[in-house]
């Protein structure tokens, strides 16, 4: 290392009593809230995995990309970093929580440091310092991008399961949509309808929105789309569910809602489906 | 010019009174074009009614969407009733999101149902 910059020259002695303590820093680490909440099975597993992670830095400081949170020793540890983070997400964690728990990391270090011959000169703490904010900037990039993936996994989640297609009788069936509709949900809904009308050759089919909270003109668009594509299917289309003070602020939007039958519960669409069907029910004596 | 149209051309059955165009492949221009003017044609001659099956459609545009409802008002106007059946979804979300709806025109699950609508009517 013949470098007179100081900061690589920092990171060389970083890195060499990463390697040489390498051991001790472990030790410590598994101690800290961040290793002993993860790893709860055994010391050992912590001290392992935090010897893996010591490792890492070195290397990073090695080939002196302290500030680099893309080198290549960090994409190596990225999945074990992953598991960490998502473990202490499980078990209630906060970002702020985990990213103050991965500053703890950061004394040991510094102390292990100071006691090495050279480590008290100005540029090694630096060095030290600098690397530590890298592993956490790693740290925070990686607990991002797994909240992102599981609002996406769950919005999926949700799509799938908000959209029942339920068959009622021969040839009837129903749709009870639950909360506030948006053009995705809107689409899948009226995919799956469309389809299970194929499917159950169904001619009768009940969109139930006692479930949705509010119906602005937007709502009402994606119903009268969804009505439509219905009724062009060649099957037909009633809308229930409808509360009084919906009915009252689509009459004061000024909606109009068209040919399409409307009532005021599902049973009362039901009714009105087994009578197109020609269907009587008749209460048994006795 | 009709040597050229007879590969893709819909053949128009009659049924009694019941006009039935079964379209079971995709419809060029063309043949929607040919379809539009047989139709109209033997409407004219006379029939109760008429029926497009469009199971086998499973593409459509702006212009076949156009021809389709230009077929029935003029086939209404001529006939009285005309019946689409057998819409798939994929085709009626498309017309649907094109904003076309439709609408005076009366649409049947298959073909089967379009024919008892017309037997409905003749019973009463």
């Amino acid at each position: 290392m013949t470098s007179v910059d100081s900061d690589g020259s920092g990171a060389a002695t970083v890195a060499q009593v990463l390697e040489t303590r390498g051991e001790q820093v472990a030790q410590q680490w598994a101690d800290l809230p961040l290793f002993r909440n993860v790893y709860t099975t055994g010391r050992d597993a912590a001290v392992a995995a935090a010897h893996r992670l010591v490792q890492v830095l070195a290397e990073v400081a090695r080939h002196e990309r302290l500030d680099d949170t893309s080198a290549p020793g960090f994409e190596r540890v990225r999945p074990h970093l992953a598991q960490m983070v998502t473990g202490r997400t499980r078990s209630g964690a906060t970002l702020q929580q985990i990213t103050a728990e991965v500053a703890d990391l950061k004394r040991p270090v510094l102390e292990i440091v100071a006691r090495e011959p050279g480590g008290a000169d100005g540029a090694v703490p630096l060095a030290t310092v600098e690397l530590m904010g890298t592993l956490r900037v790693v740290v925070m990039e990686i607990a991002l991008s797994e909240g992102a993936e599981i609002i996406d996994r769950q919005r999926q989640q949700l799509l799938e399961l908000s959209t029942p297609v339920i068959k009622l009788w021969d040839r009837v069936v129903a749709v009870p949509l639950i909360g506030t509709l948006d053009s995705a949900r809107t689409q899948v809904v009226m995919e799956t309808l469309l389809q299970a009308i194929v499917d159950q050759n169904a001619d009768m089919a009940i969109l139930d929105i006692t479930g949705v909270p509010m119906v602005d003109t937007v709502v009402a668009q994606y119903l009268l789309k969804t009505a439509m594509a219905v009724r062009l299917m060649g099957a037909e289309c009633v809308i229930s569910g409808i509360r009084p003070q919906i009915a009252q602020t689509i009459v004061q939007l000024g909606i109009d809602l068209g040919d399409i039958s409307t009532r005021a519960t599902l049973a009362d669409a039901l009714g009105w489906a087994l009578e197109k069907a020609g269907v009587s029910v008749v209460v048994g004596q006795g | 010019m009709t040597a050229d149209a007879g590969a893709g051309r819909v053949s128009v059955l009659r049924m009694g009174e019941i006009l039935i165009a079964a379209i079971q492949q995709e419809l060029t221009d063309e043949s929607a074009l040919a379809l539009q003017s047989d139709l109209t044609e033997m409407a004219a001659a006379g029939a109760r009614g008429v029926v497009i099956e469009i199971s086998g459609v499973e593409i459509v545009d702006s212009f076949l969407a156009r021809v389709l409802s230009e077929i029935a008002a003029a086939t209404n106007m001529l006939a009285g009733r005309t019946v689409v059946a057998g819409m798939r979804p994929s085709v009626a979300i498309t017309l649907v999101e094109m904003g076309l709806s439709l609408r005076g025109l009366e649409t049947a699950r298959s073909l089967e149902d379009a024919m008892a609508l017309f037997q409905g009517q003749a019973g009463r």
